[in-house]
């Protein structure tokens, strides 16, 4: 069942384009992360969803009603912000059943939910207190027990982990995987952060200029992306770009004469990507470039190193192929000369092209 | 919660609230526009009535226009009627203002800006204790220092005087400005003055090159705040200075309490209007930096 | 030497301000300090002579009048300027058009002195031809407003007069401190279903707590000073029905020449003002050290 559904959706604000004709479904249950940079629009969206901004063209479905005109407190979500938005006057338990009283939900139930909620987050010890008197990740768990406790239909999460310090959002985005294990509620989560979007994320919507790249699982984001901005955006380091032409099956650099890489295992979205000549990129992750052949698939090529960065499990290493740059990730127990042509190995089944005018995956 | 019901409580929901929303502004608005008009209605009167005629002021009432705009009252209120004894007028007065309002103001705004360069990028032990120190003399009722203030400008043989009043205003300026200056420097990182040391700028250096160029904001709502304040002055001026060196607001209150003729009201508002209007030009034309020192002032010690 | 100098400069810099302000307010209230113990009339006397201005303070009925309308006046100016303040700053918060000209209408009488708007009101309010003739013009036939000359009601229009001036401050303040709220508080109050009126009345404004304190610290001290308003006004009359304590010190000191009498009052009102201040002081920076 789909439990949102965005149609057509536009927003402007004054003469900017924030939001172009959006569309998106998310199934019950799932775990949608908004991805992009700041100013992508990610945000707006999600207000949007919540009510919190009005939509110029299109429409929202929450269970396939259309809410674009429903206040937020009828649409039966709840929302955990960046700044936490805990309210300062008010205590922790306060603060966890404003919501409910609002909606005048008896007194026993109220007390029912709150206990319900505040053991399975574990503040019950921290009810009494005020937000100014608690920390970063007990605030973080207050703010979710504030929509914990509304027993919502979709949850709305803005960038919750960004003002918590490294170790506790690794902490936090663990707590917020078990919840969403446990309850099994559609959530929607906006965040910048790939790491948090790849391990959260049931289905990841990558979004930029107020379009969506690419809506697909994490898996897919990251083998196969629908473009270049997609390919560029995920992973650190990101993907690798040679720039050359497609000729005849074959992938020619830009600058060599005589290599000619086989692309007849590529799988192409469009079977007529394979037949024109045309300027492409080849995208290969760093880690899909190895120093032993241990697979018949590999292809080798000679390129040379330049320059190498430790990073404690593993090193980056930079070389220069036909005055194209691009990088590799190997092991740190590896030993690599600098400064020396060195025969490398790419899994030619883990690559993408892309057309170098659309900037498409073909 | 099934889907079901959910659907049905959002129809019931929607389109719901516009016309309780519609109201609810116009009666906004209504209250808005209620408390405008209390605001706006004692400059009005004092504006209707400075064009008006004596006869016309008996004749009409606070609200009514003048039959036409009459300028008499205002040349009155400004030069006088051209005979001697017992003529007031404004214009002199305005002038000693302004000379009392121009050398107290740029030395209030110096001194403070030094000061607060000090106490935010030369920090020392204890240099809190001496903001605060100086702060309080924001607070201090003056009454509190009339007197010795008085023995003091007489000692100095500056009691009655342009000069006086300039010192006095200066020295009490201090603590306002400081506090000004003291709260946009401690915004200023910090490595930009360590920028400066290692590229070799002293002290002055530093704070006529460096400091005072991105200093433009707080200097404008300074000079604005402490403009505002000594043109406004009335206990000091009456108190240190009567007579010929006496500043506009003294002068004002002069006139309008001296009882030797008819109560001319159009006279007394035509004067009023000349006292207030370079406050009131200023406020009009950056009203954006009154602000900010009134709530900047206030807000933060 | 230069050495010295050039270590020093910040110190040598720093402490023209320093003298001046040790001398001129510091010195000058131990010095009022010290006269208000003695028997000084005309000329400040030097030998002290105990507690007997306070008490002769205390026994003065202008002085218990001063005292009396200033309480009058500070509870009544200070309870309507924060309602008024309040009220606006809400309402202007509601993304309302011509927000920019209305703020300025509000607070453009803080431009002016106290003199200007006192000169102003005393025509508005005259009992011949202002509000009153105003309301008779209107129909109302038997419409009397007299407060300006009737002993029990002129330090009524003080207030009003004083209001007018100083609720639109109040109201800066209110407006600057609501739009400092982060936003996401409230759209987390509306998510959970508040209406405009729980958002502020639940939220909104118990966060605006600081504001309130600030607001009644300036509001009491604006009104311990003024001196101004009411000599423009009704210079303490009819009779001495609105004198103040600060006109009170002014006219015992330069008109009746009782220099060490007006020095205690002078402290009464340093005694009240401080007692206001210090504890604001000391909150204020308490906060910016704790952030």
């Amino acid at each position: 069942m789909i439990a949102l559904k965005i149609e057509n959706l536009s927003k402007n604000f004054g003469r900017t384009e924030v939001l172009k004709k959006i569309n998106l479904e998310i199934n019950e249950g799932n775990f949608l992360v908004l991805l992009g940079p700041s100013g992508c629009g990610k945000s707006t969206l999600l207000n949007i969803v919540a009510g919190l901004e009005t939509i110029d063209e299109g429409a929202v479905f929450i269970d396939d009603y259309n809410v674009s005109n429903v206040e937020p407190k009828d649409r039966n979500i709840a929302m955990v912000f960046q700044s936490y938005a805990l309210y300062p006057s008010m205590n922790v338990k306060e603060n966890i059943t404003f919501g409910l009283k609002q909606s005048k939900t008896p007194k026993n139930k109220i007390e029912e939910q709150l206990k319900k909620v505040s053991t399975f987050l574990q503040v019950d010890e921290l009810l009494n207190r005020k937000p100014s008197q608690l920390s970063g990740g007990q605030r973080q768990r207050v703010a979710i027990g504030r929509a914990l406790v509304r027993e919502p239909r979709i949850f709305l999460f803005d960038e919750p982990l960004s003002n918590l310090d490294a170790k506790l959002r690794v902490e936090m985005r663990r707590e917020i995987k078990k919840i969403h294990k446990k309850l099994k509620t559609t959530v929607v989560y906006v965040t910048h952060d790939q790491t948090e979007a790849m391990s959260l994320g049931t289905n990841i919507a990558i979004m930029n200029h107020g379009v969506i790249q690419q809506c697909d699982t994490p898996k897919n984001i990251y083998n196969k992306p629908h473009n270049i901005f997609v390919a560029d955006f995920i992973g650190a380091p990101p993907m690798n770009l040679i720039q050359g032409n497609f000729i005849n099956g074959n992938f020619i650099p830009n600058g060599s004469s005589n290599i000619k890489i086989p692309l007849d295992k590529y799988d192409f979205k469009d079977s007529n990507n394979s037949k024109n000549e045309k300027s492409i990129y080849l995208g290969i992750r760093p880690e899909h470039i190895y120093i032993d052949k241990n697979n018949s698939d590999y292809f080798q090529i000679s390129a040379k190193s330049e320059l190498v960065e430790y990073i404690g499990h593993e090193q980056i290493v930079t070389f220069n192929y036909f005055e194209q740059q691009f990088l590799g990730k190997f092991p740190s127990t590896l030993d690599i000369n600098m400064d020396k042509n060195l025969k490398l190995y790419i899994d030619l089944n883990q690559i993408s092209l892309f057309d170098k005018n659309t900037k498409e995956r073909l | 919660m099934s889907a079901n019901t959910t659907i049905a409580s959002y129809k019931q929901l929607e389109g719901r609230s516009k016309i309780t929303n519609l109201l609810l502004r116009w009666f906004l608005y209504f209250i808005l526009i209620l408390f405008a008009s209390y605001f706006i209605f004692p400059l009005y009167v004092m504006l209707v009535t400075a064009f008006k005629t004596m006869p016309e002021i008996r004749q009409g009432n606070l609200l009514t226009l003048p039959n036409q705009l009459n300028f008499e009252s205002w040349i009155v209120a400004w030069g006088g009627r051209g005979y001697g004894a017992g003529d007031t007028y404004l214009r002199p007065y305005f002038w000693n203002s302004i000379k009392m309002v121009v050398p107290a103001v740029f030395f209030s705004t110096f001194i403070g800006a030094m000061t607060g360069y000090v106490l935010t990028k030369w920090r020392f032990k204890g240099d809190r204790w001496v903001f605060l120190f100086l702060l309080f003399g924001c607070f201090i009722p003056y009454q509190a220092i009339l007197l010795p203030m008085a023995r003091t400008l007489a000692v100095l043989g500056i009691s009655n005087s342009i000069l006086g009043l300039v010192v006095v205003h200066s020295v009490y300026g201090i603590p306002f400005t400081t506090l000004f200056f003291r709260n946009y420097y401690v915004s200023i990182p910090d490595e930009l003055i360590k920028a400066a040391r290692i590229d070799g700028a002293g002290f002055f250096k530093i704070f006529f090159k460096i400091l005072l160029p991105i200093s433009a904001p707080i200097i404008v709502v300074t000079v604005i705040w402490q403009f505002t304040q000594i043109w406004n002055d009335f206990l000091f001026g009456a108190t240190f200075s009567f007579g010929k060196a006496a500043p506009i607001q003294v002068a004002l209150n002069n006139m309008v309490l001296s009882s030797t003729s008819v109560k001319e009201y159009n006279v007394d508002m035509a004067s009023a209007i000349i006292a207030g209007v370079p406050t009131l030009i200023v406020y009009v034309l950056a009203g954006k930096y009154f602000i900010k020192g009134l709530t900047s002032g206030a807000v933060k010690g | 030497m230069f050495k010295w100098l050039d270590k020093n400069l910040p110190k040598i810099v720093l402490a023209p301000s320093l003298g001046l302000i040790s001398w001129f307010v510091y010195g000058f209230i131990l010095w009022t300090f010290y006269i208000s113990f003695t028997n000084s009339k005309i000329l400040p006397k030097y030998e002290l002579w105990g507690v007997g201005q306070y008490v002769k303070l205390w026994k003065t009925h202008k002085w218990l009048i001063a005292v009396d309308n200033l309480l009058i006046f500070t509870v009544l100016f200070l309870v309507i300027c924060i309602v008024i303040g309040v009220i606006l700053a809400i309402f202007l918060d509601q993304k309302i058009r011509a927000e920019g000209v209305l703020r300025t209408i509000y607070l453009y009488p803080m431009a002016l002195s106290f003199i200007v708007t006192g000169t102003a009101w005393k025509w508005i309010l005259n009992p011949t031809l202002g509000i009153q003739k105003l309301f008779i013009d209107m129909g109302f036939e038997n419409f009397t407003f007299d407060w300006l000359v009737n002993r029990e009601m002129a330090i009524y229009t003080i207030v009003i007069a004083g209001v007018w001036q100083s609720s639109g401050f109040v109201m800066a303040l209110f407006l600057a401190g609501l739009r400092s709220i982060e936003d996401e508080i409230v759209k987390a109050a509306k998510i959970d279903g508040a209406g405009l009126f729980t958002v502020y009345w639940k939220i909104l404004i118990p966060m605006m707590r600081p504001v309130f304190f600030t607001s009644f610290v300036i509001l009491v001290h604006i009104s311990i000073k003024s001196y101004d308003l009411i000599v423009a006004l009704t210079q303490g009359g009819p009779g001495i029905s609105t004198t103040m304590p600060a006109l009170f010190m002014t006219q015992t000191a330069f008109h009746k020449s009782q220099v060490g009498l007006s020095a205690a009052s002078a402290m009464m009102m340093f005694m009240a003002v401080a007692a206001v201040i210090i504890p604001y002081l000391y909150s204020e920076l308490r906060r910016e050290n704790v952030s």
